[in-house]
């Protein structure tokens, strides 16, 4: 016979047992998406959308973003480059990223071997710039409290505090860190911090003609970033290593490293 | 100030690069980052033999004991300079303490290291406590003064007092075996917990450092030992060598197997960087990682080791095989691990500065490098001025005592 007082009791039971497991799905949910559905006043969190369907190789951001930043123009690191992808018909893949497309991809000839059009069965370039990572791996390991998140997701390095140890550099998947030559310090992209909050756009953006680049806050339903992510079909790279990185990709093939 | 300073980036000037490797990508942790695991691992080697006689009991490593203790000082201070050398901004290394991020493994280092230096230093006043006592008594001039000052204002060698400092030392030098362990551990830890290098990114760092670490400390215990007591030309007793040798050939052992794990395990699960780590295993690193480390390193003197009728010469020729194996593993290990690219397809080579003007570049040398390895040795000498190691040997039948003793036992 099962009394009022059995039924309740099973039944909270129940209810108790079944919120755990729920409760973790909501651990595993990809902070990208959980931050599409909280509100916009809650957190406001920056992203960057690359279409690389439409990069053509041009190199201007790169070129912009070292001017931008201040990065020796001749020192061979890069806050920003492009990457260039080209799958051929023997099955072979070459990548080429010379001088970080700073002075932008001006002939068919990775490195210095000429490549047949016939021979070609798909082409295309990769725009890549840190991916101010949710997780990101290069604050963690820093030493000195050197390198922070900001509360809208961006990463900086305090120049001034930096011991130079290298660690963060190491420990970045997309290799979008690098000593800057002039402060002999850790260095990076900050997703042109200093022009994004004062409501202007990336350098990079700026300089490209085609729309590749694009950033926005990731929960604010009215921005370009949001309603790209949210509606079409996009992917990070290297998603494996945890990180949870905040440049999404349109067009990303499985060949880009 | 050179022309190039601010456009040559930081590692450009010995990275080689081939194939596609990110625009930023360079050999960042060089021939200090080679050094800094050599030098802790042999601290923690020589400390774990002295700690053998202390704690364990071996009687015939008597003549070892202080010696090994005080060479592990001497290394234990050389251990952070390549650390300092290679950051570029040394000057500011005291951010570490003042605003350390716990999270980061390298922020534990003056924790760590501070510790284990308070635990070697105090033992090792302990061990030399009756021998600084009586040449404060006896000697002037400075360094009588030294003397006096080292005894620290305590001059009581009673049975009584003597008898707490040995026990004290036993505490010591058992306290020191985890401490010494955890030092050297989490280097490997260091290495072991960057995600991005597939030939570092595995648990089984911290243990492969840690054996080799034992086997490179004792190999250099030997080879010093047999070289500073024949310098002094003094009688050598093979029995603490013999025993020495015991040690050592079994840590080989281990070290082997974890080392040969690791590889086999990478080999077998095939994960997507296999490709590229294969390449550096057997083509690349082929013959620094087969035939230096691994067979001339590890197998050649394990068997020179235990083969019957071991004689000072092998013994010698086994542990310095050891040293040079070791400092090859070190090598491959930071090195070769940086060397495949985090693209995983292609590939940067290392090639060491030797000289230049510019001193960012001068200091990731070869000279500095060897400086840095040379200086234990310096230092070594110089303490033994003050607190002589060489001097607690076996006479001829206190030798062949002691070989009997040991003769009786199975460890
Ligand atoms: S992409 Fe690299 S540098 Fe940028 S936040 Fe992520 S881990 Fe850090
Ligand atoms: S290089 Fe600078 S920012 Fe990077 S981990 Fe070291 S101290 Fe931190």
């Amino acid at each position: 016979m099962v009394t009022r007082r059995d039924f309740i009791k099973a039944g909270l039971l129940t209810v108790a047992g079944m919120a755990i497991p729920i409760s973790a799905l909501e651990m595993f949910k990809p902070e990208a998406m959980a931050s599409l559905v909280r509100s916009f006043s809650e957190k406001k969190r920056w992203a960057f959308v690359v279409d690389t369907t439409k990069c053509v190789g041009c190199g201007m951001c790169a070129k912009a973003c070292k001017l931008e930043n201040e990065i020796p123009f001749e020192a061979e690191v890069q806050r920003t480059w492009v990457e260039r992808y080209i799958q051929l018909k023997d099955g072979d893949v070459i990548i080429d990223s010379p001088k970080g497309a700073r002075e932008g991809f001006t002939s068919n000839d990775p490195y210095g071997h000429e490549v047949k059009d016939e021979e070609i069965t798909k082409q295309f370039y990769v725009p890549k710039l840190c991916n101010q990572c949710e997780k990101p791996s290069c604050v963690q390991v820093c030493p000195a409290g050197a390198t922070y998140k900001t509360e809208d997701g961006v990463s900086l390095v305090d120049r001034s505090w930096c011991i130079g140890c290298g660690y963060c550099i190491t420990n970045c998947p997309y290799f979008a860190r690098f000593f800057n030559p002039v402060t002999n310090t850790a260095d990076k992209c900050t997703f042109c911090y200093h022009r994004i909050t004062k409501g202007k756009q990336t350098a990079c953006i700026d300089a490209c003609a085609f729309g590749v680049r694009k950033i926005g806050y990731i929960n604010d339903p009215n921005s370009e970033v949001f309603k790209i992510i949210s509606s079409k079909r996009v992917a990070v790279l290297k998603p494996e290593y945890g990180n949870e990185p905040h440049v999404f990709y349109l067009g990303l093939d499985q060949i880009v490293r | 100030m050179l022309m190039d300073e601010h456009t040559l980036a930081h590692g450009a000037y010995w990275t080689v690069k081939e194939f596609f490797t990110y625009p930023n990508e360079y050999i960042y942790w060089g021939i200090h980052i080679v050094i800094y695991p050599y030098l802790t691992g042999l601290v923690a080697g020589a400390f774990v033999l002295s700690s053998l006689y202390h704690v364990f009991g071996k009687d015939e490593l008597k003549p070892v004991a202080k010696f090994s203790l005080v060479f592990s000082l001497a290394l234990l201070i050389m251990a952070p300079t390549p650390l300092l050398l290679h950051l570029t901004q040394p000057q500011r290394s005291i951010n570490i303490m003042m605003t350390p991020h716990f999270y980061s493994a390298i922020s534990a280092f003056t924790f760590i290291y501070l510790t284990y230096m308070s635990i070697v230093l105090s033992e090792i006043w302990f061990v030399f406590r009756p021998y600084i006592i009586k040449q404060a008594q006896e000697r002037n001039g400075l360094m009588g003064l030294l003397y006096k000052v080292l005894t620290l204002g305590s001059y009581d060698v009673s049975e009584k007092a003597l008898h707490i400092d040995e026990k004290i030392v036993k505490i010591l030098a058992t306290a020191g075996i985890p401490a010494a362990c955890v030092l050297h551990g989490y280097v490997g830890f260091i290495f072991g917990s960057v995600k991005t290098v597939p030939l570092w990114k595995t648990p089984l760092m911290p243990f492969i450092f840690l054996m080799s670490a034992v086997i490179s400390g004792v190999a250099v215990c030997i080879v010093t030992y047999i070289a500073g007591m024949a310098f002094k030309k003094h009688f050598i007793c093979f029995v603490p060598i013999k025993s020495m040798c015991k040690v050592l050939s079994y840590f080989l052992a281990i070290a082997f197997l974890l080392e040969g794990i690791d590889i086999v395990f990478h080999a077998y699960t095939a994960e997507e960087f296999w490709g590229i780590m294969s390449e550096l295993l057997f083509k690349r690193f082929a013959f620094k990682m087969i035939v230096v480390q691994w067979i001339c390193g590890m197998i050649l003197p394990f068997f020179l080791l235990v083969l019957p009728r071991l004689s000072m010469l092998r013994a010698f020729v086994a542990a310095s095989l050891v040293l040079m194996g070791v400092f090859t593993m070190r090598w491959d290990v930071v090195i070769g691990g940086q060397s495949m690219s985090k693209s995983f397809a292609g590939f940067l080579e290392f090639h060491i500065p030797f000289l230049s003007k510019n001193f960012d570049i001068l200091k990731e040398g070869i000279i500095p490098a060897v400086g840095l390895l040379m200086a234990p040795f310096v230092l070594l000498f110089i303490f033994n001025k003050v607190l002589p190691v060489f001097k607690d040997i076996f006479t001829e039948q206190e030798c062949a005592e002691a070989e009997d003793r040991l003769s009786q036992r199975l460890f």
